[in-house]
């Protein structure tokens, strides 16, 4: 889990620069440039086939460790501890993942499917400027993207400290710096994430 | 504080042993003293039974004093009770008011099976510590303290860890019935002093595998162990589990070990 999670945290870091060009407000020149790189590249592209190897196993590591977990007690409390002991995402990270995963079941089916479908067939790249512009007209697509966002946002909250505690940092000394820097990282990655849909709809871009 | 008296409704869980399913029961308990503890409460609701001829809640219990790890009740909620760093035993009545309901779980866990009521078998931890959470060497006698230098930090980990009492508040707290913070804390108290060192290849390794044998869950860093441990056991000391046991795979010497 501490693995992919990592390699899907360094992912997170990537697509958030490469889309993060859209604000050089220059009617997206940068961003095109970099996303005809991403989708040319051929150490990208192979890289690609490992990111959705490393987040299928992330899903299925993850959902078959929740199931496994919640058989380990087949006789529930009547009362138990609620957030009194633990925070509530730290119980959620299968709920929060699942909202993810219908997140990027929209995002891949709107983008990335058929930007590939078109290189596939002529050779060429979709200009994924104008598609968000078209797509992030519906405020639907917008809310969805809110909520794959907000529940990434809290993901990472317990998935960047936990990933770092299984693979043993979490010492006295490293502990503080993983967690404030987890909890940074959750609050601004997913907020430059929102901003993207949020611009083209509110028309700033 | 003033003392008072309430009065008091229970609802405890009575099974009559692991193969039986179980029920609450509801009790009244009358003249509870705040300077009670709260074993001493259930000695007095289980003087009433006695005397009404029925039969008393059976549960665990040993020093009384908050050290030995035996008394093991889930109340409301909670693995010991409400106050952090406690167990049942040094939870008082001045906790409550008079007329409260307090409800009253044993450990839940499958790999803590109820023996009766609210005692359950916690002999799985036994198991754990047998495949690995011992030193073979023969010690002989108490050596002199500074023969062994120490360093003073390394010292006061080890003996944090070792301050587990192996209560099981842990598992029981624990949203996936996950021992990692008992067996991290039995590896850390050996892992931190040159005792231990001679079997430290295989220490982790064979001792997690047990865990898992015995059915525990696994760990998703929720940190609900160490709210509710009596003893304040760290998390730490799971990361330091978490090295001790990659460096238990990296090493044949596990392997080897399990072959034997």
């Amino acid at each position: 889990m501490s693995l992919t999670g990592i390699f899907l945290i360094v992912f997170l870091v990537v697509h958030c620069y490469v889309n993060a060009q859209i604000f050089y407000f220059d009617g997206g020149v940068r961003f095109l440039e970099a996303a005809h790189f991403m989708g040319t590249n051929l150490l990208i592209r192979t890289t690609e086939i490992g990111l959705f190897a490393f987040l299928i196993l992330h899903m299925v590591q993850g959902l078959s460790l929740a199931f496994k977990n919640r058989s380990r007690r087949s006789q529930k409390y009547a009362v138990s501890a609620g957030s009194a002991t633990s925070p509530w995402y730290s119980r959620s990270m299968a709920l929060l993942g699942t909202l993810i995963l219908l997140f990027l079941v929209l995002h891949l089916y709107k983008f990335w499917g058929p930007n590939r479908l078109n290189q596939l067939t002529t050779g060429e790249e979709l200009n994924l400027y104008t598609a968000m512009k078209e797509e992030f007209q519906m405020a639907w697509v917008v809310a969805v993207y809110f909520l794959g966002c907000f529940s990434l946002a809290w993901h990472l909250v317990h998935g960047f400290y936990s990933a770092f505690q299984t693979l043993g940092f979490g010492n006295s000394r490293y502990k503080g710096m993983i967690k404030s820097v987890g909890i940074g990282f959750s609050i601004v990655v997913p907020i430059i994430f929102f901003m993207m849909p949020l611009a083209f709809f509110m028309h700033w871009l | 504080m003033q003392h008072y008296n309430m009065n008091l409704n229970l609802k405890v869980w009575r099974q009559k042993n692991s193969k039986t399913s179980g029920a609450f029961e509801t009790f009244k308990v009358s003249n509870i003293s705040s300077e009670m503890s709260f074993l001493e409460m259930f000695d007095v609701l289980n003087e009433q039974l006695v005397a009404e001829g029925k039969e008393p809640v059976a549960f665990d219990h040993d020093c009384r004093e908050g050290i030995c790890g035996m008394c093991s009740m889930h109340i409301n909620g909670r693995a010991h009770g409400p106050w952090s760093k406690n167990t049942t035993c040094q939870l008082h009545m001045r906790e409550y008011k008079d007329g409260d309901t307090i409800v009253v779980e044993p450990w839940r866990a499958d790999a803590f099976p109820v023996i009766k009521d609210l005692v359950v078998d916690r002999s799985s931890f036994d198991r754990i510590i047998q495949a690995g959470g011992y030193i073979s060497v023969n010690t002989g006698n108490a050596q002199d303290a500074n023969a062994l230098p120490i360093e003073k930090q390394q010292a006061d980990d080890a003996f944090a860890a070792a301050a587990c009492i192996g209560c099981g508040a842990c598992v029981a707290a624990c949203p996936n019935a996950s021992a990692m913070l008992f067996v991290s804390a039995k590896v850390s108290h050996l892992a931190l002093l040159p005792q231990g060192d001679p079997e430290r290849k295989t220490r982790a390794f064979n001792m997690v595998n047990q865990m898992d044998a015995e059915g525990f869950g696994s760990c998703t860093n929720i940190g609900a162990c160490e709210a509710e441990c009596p003893k304040g056991i760290s998390l730490e000391n799971i990361a330091r589990l978490n090295r001790e046991y990659v460096g238990s795979m990296l090493s044949g010497s596990a392997v080897e070990g399990l072959q034997q």
